[in-house]
């Protein structure tokens, strides 16, 4: 049986701010998602907010795997059952080496009870595992050894967030535009890495602005996001007709959504 | 501020019967005793002068009764006290190893092949006594001097035991040596000593540690450590101070570098009640350099105090210091630093950097970095950062399954591996971090 991610009703607030107001999206195992939408839709709070973000506070709805609500767990407990976020901004954590960060995670993702302290996964097992995984990914096997994120240029970053979902398997993986401030080969590495990596195990949801992610990776769904809700749902044609006209017919087909995006992104440009 | 005005004789608590009693135990040539007595006669006098307010401003003294402690004159352990745990000695092959209980030398082994190359390894008191017109020169008269203050002067009119290495021109010492400073007995006060000597050209490592057998005993460490590198000499030395936290360690730790000398040389404070450390990096010879680490663990009620200074006084002379400290519960650590560059030190290059991260709202940490120049073709760069563990990376831990515990603690071990990357042996490096996870609480479960 395919596992299925189910955001009901979600409505979540940065301190006083009401971000989301009632999104709804439910993803299959197997299934390609792509959620689009201008600047300041949400789209980014509803990522945290998924991963268990503790500065996004949910104020209404849920968000279930499988019938479980997971909308009050924290961070690491989503992610043993399966979530994965690929950060917009990865975290630079100095001092922790790559390989050693990625063993501590891949044992508590695949041995969701273990306790701090108890057996890590075979060194063994481990090394052969990230080897194979980072040369699919075309990546020095030096990486293994640095520093998480440490002095790693933005393309390197991305590259290691779609590393970490290769190793750590995912039910359900979403990805913070994670083809932005690459240069195009580095685009087609990480939509190339994606496409080999998501399959009937995997539901992915893509938050992009680009086309290129999309067209390795087509997706079954796209949904718009304005003014933190979501206000079309489509096939990848929609996808596509956003990228080629932008999403001034969108803003108008939902006057109310885009006056309210266009209050949120105030601050923002002020 | 009362912590660092003078103190009357009765409040320091070591008067003229306690020394007197002292050296009637001691058979010691007369040049030693007279040098003590001359050491004693300036500490009463320094009784009366105020502590350096620069130094002692922020350590507070005020609870410290020396009357409580006392050098024991019987050698040795008491039977049936169980001995101090190491987290050195029993890790890694060594060429030689000494240990001190309770202010006297318990055991001392050097293996042959470096004995029959001249080197002289073993117990301070007796091979000054069997080499004064070797060692003598060395002993407190160029690193750390008596009348420098108070401490001082009462560690050389009280040294006890110590560890003394000699390393003759030349001679290389591969293996490292392992010196282990130990109390066993509640009230005791020791004044080890430790002298390394390196003639020009020679290499040497020496680990030593401290460390009490009862963790509810209550001692007073006033220690003294120098270290003589001679021309194109290399010693790196480290000292892990693991007392209990019942023990005062008050120590002068100082470092002469000669010409092309270098001198690496590892700070690591986990333990004691109230530490405070006076350590001077001298770069006496053109081109020397000295690096130095810092790792500082503490946790509890803990004060861990740190007065350093690199002191750059000839040509083309390279210091590099880097401390990181973690604090938890409501411990506080004070580091206070000075590169100094005398006239003569054109082309100094200097470096200080202190980095403190807090685990709790309730820790304290004073960083305060400083230069002195007096050269005017310099390069010296300082700096301090001291923050709580940053939510980001926590949370990015945790969102790859990481629990918030084992997340801050990777964050931890990480922050201190960045000063674990520069020390150049792998079982200090492995000790480090065992002993970091075991005060973080993190246990192997089998």
């Amino acid at each position: 049986m395919s596992s299925v991610l189910k955001i009901s009703d979600l409505h979540v607030s940065v301190g006083e701010t009401p971000i989301l107001k009632g999104v709804n999206i439910e993803i299959r195992q197997g299934e390609i998602h792509a959620l689009m939408g201008p600047n300041g839709s949400g789209k980014s709070t509803l990522a945290y907010a998924l991963a268990g973000h503790p500065n996004y506070h949910v104020t209404d709805g849920s968000i279930e795997i499988d019938g479980v609500n997971i909308t009050e767990m924290e961070a690491d407990e989503r992610a043993r059952l399966g979530m994965f976020l690929a950060f917009q901004y990865p975290v630079v954590i100095p001092g922790v080496k790559v390989a050693d960060f990625l063993r501590h995670a891949i044992s508590n993702i695949r041995n969701p009870e273990r306790k701090e302290g108890e057996g890590l996964i075979g060194m063994r097992e481990f090394r052969k595992e990230i080897r194979e995984r980072m040369d699919e990914l075309g990546m020095d096997p030096e990486f293994a050894r640095r520093y998480l994120n440490d002095g790693f240029s933005g393309g390197e970053k991305k590259r290691m967030e779609i590393l970490q979902m290769a190793m750590l398997q995912p039910r359900f993986a979403i990805l913070d535009e994670t083809d932005s401030g690459l240069d195009s080969d580095a685009v087609r590495v990480v939509s190339e890495g994606l496409a080999r990596l998501s399959g009937p195990q995997m539901g992915v949801l893509i938050i992009t602005h680009h086309e290129r992610l999309l067209e390795f990776n087509p997706p079954q769904f796209t949904h718009v996001m304005l003014g933190g809700r979501i206000v079309e749902t489509g096939d990848a044609s929609l996808a596509h007709d956003l990228h080629a006209n932008g999403y001034a017919t969108v803003r108008q087909r939902h006057p109310d959504a885009a006056a309210e995006n266009a209050r949120a992104e105030q601050p923002t440009t002020v | 501020m009362s912590s660092v005005t003078a103190m009357s004789l009765d409040r320091a608590g070591f008067g003229a019967d306690v020394f007197d009693a002292f050296i009637a135990g001691r058979k010691e040539p007369a040049w030693m005793l007279d040098a003590r007595r001359a050491a004693f006669e300036q500490y009463l006098n320094l009784l009366a002068d105020d502590l350096d307010p620069e130094e002692w401003k922020r350590v507070d003294l005020r609870v410290f009764n020396a009357a409580k402690f006392r050098p024991l004159n019987a050698a040795g352990q008491e039977s049936g006290k169980p001995a101090a745990m190491t987290l050195l000695r029993d890790q890694a092959e060594y060429g030689g190893s000494i240990a001190h209980v309770d202010g006297h030398t318990a055991h001392c082994h050097l293996t042959p092949e470096i004995a029959a190359q001249g080197v002289l390894f073993g117990d301070l008191a007796t091979l000054l006594a069997e080499h004064p017109e070797r060692l003598r020169p060395y002993f407190m008269s160029q690193a750390v001097r008596p009348g420098t203050d108070r401490l001082s002067a009462w560690h050389a009119a009280f040294w006890t035991s110590g560890t003394l290495l000699f390393v003759p021109r030349g001679v290389e010492v591969e293996l490292p040596l392992h010196s282990l400073i130990s109390h066993t007995q509640n009230g005791v006060a020791d004044f080890g000593h430790t002298l390394i000597i390196l003639e020009d050209e020679a290499r040497a490592t020496l680990l030593e540690e401290t460390a009490s057998a009862d963790p509810n005993a209550a001692g007073l460490h006033v220690g003294c450590v120098e270290l003589i590198v001679g021309r194109h000499a290399n010693l790196r030395y480290v000292q892990l101070q693991n007392w209990n936290q019942q023990t005062w360690h008050f120590a002068h730790q100082a470092g002469n570098v000669d010409a092309a000398g270098s001198l690496q040389w590892t700070v690591v404070g986990l333990g004691s009640r109230l530490a405070h450390i006076h350590q001077d990096v001298n770069l006496n010879g053109r081109a020397a350099t000295a690096e130095v680490n810092g790792v500082t663990f503490t946790s509890d009620r803990q004060k861990i105090s740190y007065y350093t200074q690199q002191h750059h006084r000839q040509q083309g002379t390279r210091s590099d210091l880097l401390y990181k400290e973690v604090l938890r519960d409501d411990s506080r650590v004070i580091w206070r630093g000075m590169i100094k560059v005398d006239p003569a030190g054109q082309q100094t290059d200097g470096y200080q950097r202190s980095d403190a991260l807090m685990l709790s709202d309730s820790a304290r940490c004073d960083s305060i970095p400083g230069l002195e120049i007096e050269a005017d073709d310099v390069r010296c760069t300082h700096g301090a950062t001291t923050g709580r563990v940053d939510k980001d990376q926590v949370f990015y831990c945790m969102s790859r399954g990481l629990s918030r515990q084992e997340a801050m603690h990777i964050i931890v071990e990480g922050f201190f591996q960045q000063v674990y990357d520069r020390i150049p042996i792998e079982v200090v490096r492995e000790t480090l971090s065992r002993t970091v996870q075991g005060k973080l609480g993190i246990e192997a479960v089998a």
